[in-house]
């Protein structure tokens, strides 16, 4: 069986017989490094300029004449407090819609990205089938999907299918997202080389086996920052599905501001959405720095 | 067919599209035998072990193991295969998964031995082997030489009749060769039936019950190593011999 790896980025050491190799580089933050070697003296004077550099940026915007203004219009402090308890209230529905999306898009973009990595002619159906959904929901804007099967699926009224407006903005986001997330789970089991599926059919192991157990574990480790970036752009399309009327955060979030005449409380969701998303990011980091940690060597054997 | 016979090729002719590898290869290999293949680099060694294992589609010939042949239509491959260990030059081992586990991921998923028994049985090939204080380690944190030792432990925890090697020294720093052809000799003096691909040549004197000469694709010139190495009969096994020694391999 072959996956075809032969046109795959190779984005890692792929077999592990090959000693001396460079392991892969440090995903995390490099801002801080280029002045590493100065010492001491280095470090002063990046705090320095960095404070310098950044005060003046601040005094100059608030000492600016439309300062006031722009305070009030997005800064007011009465409005944030008010409207921000408000959103967290309704943010809980978007961490249902995006938590809920992501495990089925999860789910559905394995199964796609199985379905066209097949090889034999038997499989050529399914591998149309899985190329023709990746092409089809990556064309589409997510925004009309959303309102598509939003509005369009339960004025269907179909019997034993959900009524619910919500219910299918959800499947409109993992329909969009699977197309995408499919995309990236195939760059990584491509990225796996023949050589492990050879050997681990040497030993005597199925295809489906040998795909359990030695290619989709390998390949979901390496593209783990990419599926990352696919979670955090579905956190944030889960405010798509304000458009068929339903109340979550950006809803709740435009009513304050019209009620205020103020625009704080877009202010307060974009700040919700930054604390969350940093964290994850690190996370992420944090997991492939583990995972490389634990498969080499500190110093290289 | 004789039951000492481990493996029988008859007449393998392989080709990837217009390259024609092998031309008909005839071989015999007993049971408890050691036979050494070499020739040079595309004369087709890898490909014929690679056949024998089925990871190759052959165009045309039979092969045996112990008497049932395993080119006939319909046959579990991922049983056959088994019955067939093969090492690989590059080791291969599996990058994710501890020494453990990559010696019991077979035994426990190809043919449903209990976890248990598995590891049992993989502790006693490590002990074996010298490598039982690395069980737990990952395989990119192992030296070469280790690694492959891995990899021949890992193909034994099947308990394979037959057992292919293809080059397992050539990816390997000169100092860590000897450890993996230690193996080997340890194996060959258990009786293990093996074919083995190797630019070894005075392993392959040392080991070998017979050496196959592979040129363009057939076996030229066979005998025991003693002949072999000292009175080649065909000119160009003359030429191949020559060309290793001007190495300084032999």
């Amino acid at each position: 069986m072959s996956f075809g790896g032969g046109e795959a980025p190779e984005t890692q050491q792929s077999l592990s017989g090959a000693p001396g190799m460079p392991p892969m580089g440090d995903r995390g933050s490099k801002i801080l490094a280029p002045f590493r070697g100065e010492g001491a003296r280095g470090v002063w004077i990046a705090v320095l300029s960095t404070v310098v550099f950044f005060t003046a940026i601040g005094l100059a915007i608030v000492n600016s004449s439309g300062w006031p203004a722009i305070k009030e219009a997005f800064f007011d402090p009465e409005v944030f407090a008010d409207s921000l308890s408000k959103i967290l209230e309704k943010f809980w529905r978007n961490i249902f819609i995006f938590l809920v999306a992501e495990v089925f898009v999860l789910m559905l973009a394995l199964l796609l990205a199985v379905m066209r990595s097949l090889t034999g002619p038997v499989f050529t159906p399914l591998r149309i089938l899985a190329a023709v959904y990746t092409d089809l929901f990556r064309a589409l804007p997510t925004i009309l999907v959303i309102l598509l099967l939003g509005f369009g699926a339960p004025s269907l009224q179909i019997r034993g299918v959900p009524h619910s407006d919500i219910f299918w903005a959800i499947v409109a986001l993992v329909l969009v997202y699977s197309a995408y997330v499919a995309e990236v789970y195939r760059a990584g089991i491509q990225s796996v080389h023949p050589s492990q599926v050879a050997s681990a059919r040497a030993l005597g192991l199925s295809r489906r086996k040998t795909l359990r157990f030695v290619v989709i574990p390998q390949a979901v480790r390496r593209v783990l920052p990419p599926l990352l970036n696919d979670f955090i752009g579905l956190q944030k399309d889960s405010a798509l599905v304000a458009v068929i009327g339903y109340t979550e955060a950006l809803r709740q979030a435009q009513i304050v501001s019209a009620a205020e005449f103020d625009f704080t409380p877009y202010v307060a969701l974009a700040l919700v959405y930054i604390v969350i998303t940093i964290p994850e990011a690190r996370f992420v980091d944090w997991l492939v720095a583990r995972d490389q940690r634990r498969r080499q060597a500190a110093g290289g054997v | 067919m004789a039951d000492t016979v481990a493996l029988r090729v008859q007449g393998l002719h392989k080709s990837f599209d217009r390259l024609v590898v092998l031309r008909g290869i005839d071989l015999d290999v007993g049971e408890h035998e050691v036979v050494c293949l070499i020739g040079a680099s595309g004369s087709g060694k890898s490909t014929f072990l690679r056949c024998i294992n089925l990871l190759e589609t052959i165009d045309a010939g039979r092969i045996f193991i112990e008497g049932e042949e395993i080119t006939a239509t319909g046959v579990d491959v991922n049983r056959i295969r088994q019955r067939v260990g093969i090492v690989f030059q590059a080791f291969n081992l599996f990058p994710h998964m501890s020494v453990m586990r990559n010696v019991t991921l077979a035994p426990t998923e190809a043919i449903g031995m209990s976890r248990h028994d598995a590891e049992a049985l993989a502790i006693e090939l490590l002990e074996r082997f010298g490598l039982a204080d690395k069980r737990d380690e990952y395989p990119d944190r192992l030296s070469g030489g280790q690694q492959q030792r891995v990899a021949i432990v890992r193909a034994l925890a099947m308990k394979p009749d037959v057992m292919l090697l293809d080059e397992v020294t050539s990816a390997l720093d000169p100092e860590l060769v000897a450890e993996v052809l230690n193996v080997i000799r340890e194996l060959a003096a258990g009786g293990m039936t093996m074919v083995i691909a190797t630019h070894e040549m005075g392993f392959a004197r040392d080991i070998a019950s017979r050496v196959c000469f592979l040129d363009e694709g057939v076996i030229l010139e066979q005998g025991p190593p003693e002949r072999i190495f000292a009175d080649p009969q065909e000119e160009r096994t003359r030429r191949f011999l020559q060309s290793i020694i001007e190495a300084g391999r032999m």
